[in-house]
């Protein structure tokens, strides 16, 4: 009998280690990896990062401002295309389809998409919109990247929607608002912190984006606004100099790579603020 | 919901149906466009699965009408020069880089899951959820850059002792023999790994808390130990879940390309070691798409896409399907 014991007793012990080890060894990389990161972007922090542009190959001189501009106008262009698209999808689910069979098909897709491999999405965007413009452009690039950045915009927008009672919607139609108020100017507003959320969440999911872009939006080594064009962006610009030979390349990936490790984390922080202010119904 | 964009598939709603407005039978102009709006944007989230698989088939038809299906699956020769292309090493490299980060990450995740949902003190249980979940805040090229410039190095200094030690043992032992280089295949495996550790074990955690409490409290009450309850009680209640996240974490590495590209070397031969180089269809189209030159050379690539596009999507739909399952049971009770 006691023999019985012991036995349950060392494997639930020896169990309880393992699993403790699983748990040290996963925050342990994150540590890792976050501390290289901040040492080496450190160290790769230069003025001219932020006034110059990407220098060609051989000078020493260091410079990103036209891959930070180009990623901003692809980010903000993204944000225009997926935030109404997310919005208004999401917004069907939860008001309109509610709980019916095709709301419910839409969902599963939505869930699906969500998972996608941002590769096959840099590829569709290629088919679609670069092979017949004959050209890549910083445009593609920011299709793709709404495109990844919209299943999870639906699907926050959904469930934060769904959480605002029937009582307030009872309330404002009792009132005489037609449906689109009652959406726009009485649930949205209940579940603005939890949309927001969403929207934020999605944004920093695209900012590192690298694969799709290499499809798309490739890369430009001079200033370009141009978005019909290829045009200069971060992740591309960290792939391109972190694979090449030059010391004052691979330092300004790692500077480009802590910029935008920085500006997720954030990102991610503030999602986490906004997200302990929605409130959840009994 | 949870913060990386692993969201958790439980969904609360409240069970009364949506009031309608009522009252204005002719409707109004606004509510119509509004309506309609979220209609379009409903039907192009759905729409565009659909037509990621079209557009990417449709592009790869020449490489299909060269090769056909099955010679290309099989074929080694990736020959730009000749203009002859075969998926076959692509292939198996996705699979063997993929099967590796599984067999690390499964077990990996399922402990950080048991921890967090488990074994740990209240008070640290949401710090170390929240460090795991930032894991998957963190871009793919950033875990590439550390992969390639820092992990590598460091772990081409284990690998002599991996050569010595694993590489001894007859049969397995081909699969660890090779030069100390840091990168190729097993280091692939290894990154991949820990990328899909978040998203594995936020699925896992948020399932075994919906366990009911009356299940565990019955378990412990007649004096079963952390372990048992979690192995036996936990583990069987959310089974299906449990096999959906891992899909969804293996659905992630099939498809991972930029840090994939990183660490495995990029070498079209097939090598019985995982020590050696390897290639994937992601990390070859990463590579080659924007110096393909002629139009059957980027049309193949676009053919190996719609295999890795294949293959994920068959394992994304059962990933979602086993986690609603489940979903699907608790809300039938609640």
């Amino acid at each position: 009998m006691i023999s019985i014991y012991a036995r349950r007793r060392s494997i639930d012990a020896t169990s309880k280690i393992l699993m403790g080890a699983a748990t040290v060894i996963g925050v342990f990389f994150l540590f890792w990896i976050l501390w290289t990161t901040l040492r080496f972007g450190v160290a790769g922090m230069h003025w001219d990062l932020f006034i110059k542009d990407t220098p060609p190959p051989g000078t020493d001189s260091f410079g990103l401002r036209n891959a930070f501009v180009g990623s901003l106008i692809l980010l903000s262009i993204s944000l225009l295309i997926g935030v109404p698209v997310g919005l208004m999808g999401g917004t069907w689910l939860a008001e309109y389809g509610f709980r019916s069979r095709t709301a419910n098909v839409v969902r599963f897709i939505n869930d699906i998409m969500l998972s996608a491999p941002s590769i096959e999405i840099g590829l569709f965007v290629y088919a679609v919109m670069v092979d017949p413009m004959g050209h890549f452009s910083g445009l593609s690039g920011s299709v793709a990247l709404a495109v990844l950045m919209i299943p999870i915009i639906v699907r926050t927008t959904d469930e934060m929607l769904s959480l605002v009672g029937s009582d307030m919607r009872e309330a404002a139609i009792a009132l005489g608002a037609p449906t689109w108020v009652v959406i726009t100017k009485v649930t949205w507003k209940a579940a603005r912190a939890g949309i927001l959320t969403g929207i934020l969440i999605g944004l920093a999911r695209i900012t590192g984006e690298t694969a799709p872009l290499l499809f798309t939006a490739l890369n430009n080594q001079f200033f370009s606004k141009d978005i019909f064009h290829p045009i200069a962006n971060i992740p591309v610009v960290i792939f391109q100099f972190a694979l090449s030979p030059y010391s004052n390349w691979q330092q300004m990936a790692w500077a480009a790579a802590f910029i935008t490790v920085l500006f997720v984390l954030v990102l991610s922080l503030v999602a986490r603020w906004f997200l302990g202010k929605v409130q959840v119904p009994k | 919901m949870s913060e990386s964009g692993v969201v958790s598939r439980l969904e609360i709603r409240p069970m009364s149906e949506r009031p309608k407005s009522v009252g204005r039978p002719w409707g109004l102009p606004a509510d119509f466009l509004f309506h309609k709006m979220a209609v379009f944007a409903a039907f192009l989230v759905a729409g565009v699965l659909f037509a990621t698989v079209i557009a990417i088939a449709f592009d790869s038809r020449l490489s299909i009408h060269a090769f056909g299906i099955w010679k290309f699956l099989k074929s080694s020769e990736w020959n730009p020069v000749t203009q002859t292309f075969g998926a076959f090493p692509f292939i198996v490299g996705t699979l063997v880089s993929s099967t590796i980060a599984m067999v690390l990450g499964v077990p990996i995740s399922f402990g950080v899951a048991v921890f967090i949902a488990e074994i740990a003190p209240a008070w640290i249980k949401k710090p170390v959820a929240g460090a795991i979940e930032l894991l998957a805040a963190i871009p793919s090229i950033v875990y590439g850059l550390w992969g390639l410039l820092i992990f590598a190095p460091v772990f081409a200094k284990t690998e002599p002792w991996i050569n010595d030690k694993l590489g001894a043992i007859p049969g397995i032992g081909l699969l660890f023999q090779g030069p100390p280089m840091g990168i190729g295949m097993l280091t692939a495996g290894i990154v991949l790994a820990i990328m899909v550790l978040p998203y594995i074990s936020s699925i896992m955690r948020d399932v075994f808390l919906i366990v009911p409490s009356s299940l565990r409290e019955s378990a412990y009450a007649i004096g079963a130990t952390t372990w048992e309850v979690a192995w036996n009680i936990i583990l069987p209640y959310t089974r299906s879940a449990v096999i959906g996240g891992i899909f969804l974490g293996l659905g992630r590495a099939l498809g991972e390309t930029m840090a994939v590209t990183f660490v495995i070397g990029n070498s079209n031969v097939l090598s019985s070691s995982l020590l050696m180089p390897g290639v994937t269809i992601p990390s070859v189209l990463a590579n080659e798409f924007t110096e393909a030159t002629t139009k059957l050379y980027v049309s193949s690539l676009i053919y190996l896409g719609l295999i890795l596009i294949a293959v994920t999507l068959i394992v994304r739909f059962l990933a979602v399907l086993l986690i609603r399952r489940l979903g699907r049971r608790e809300g039938a009770k609640a």
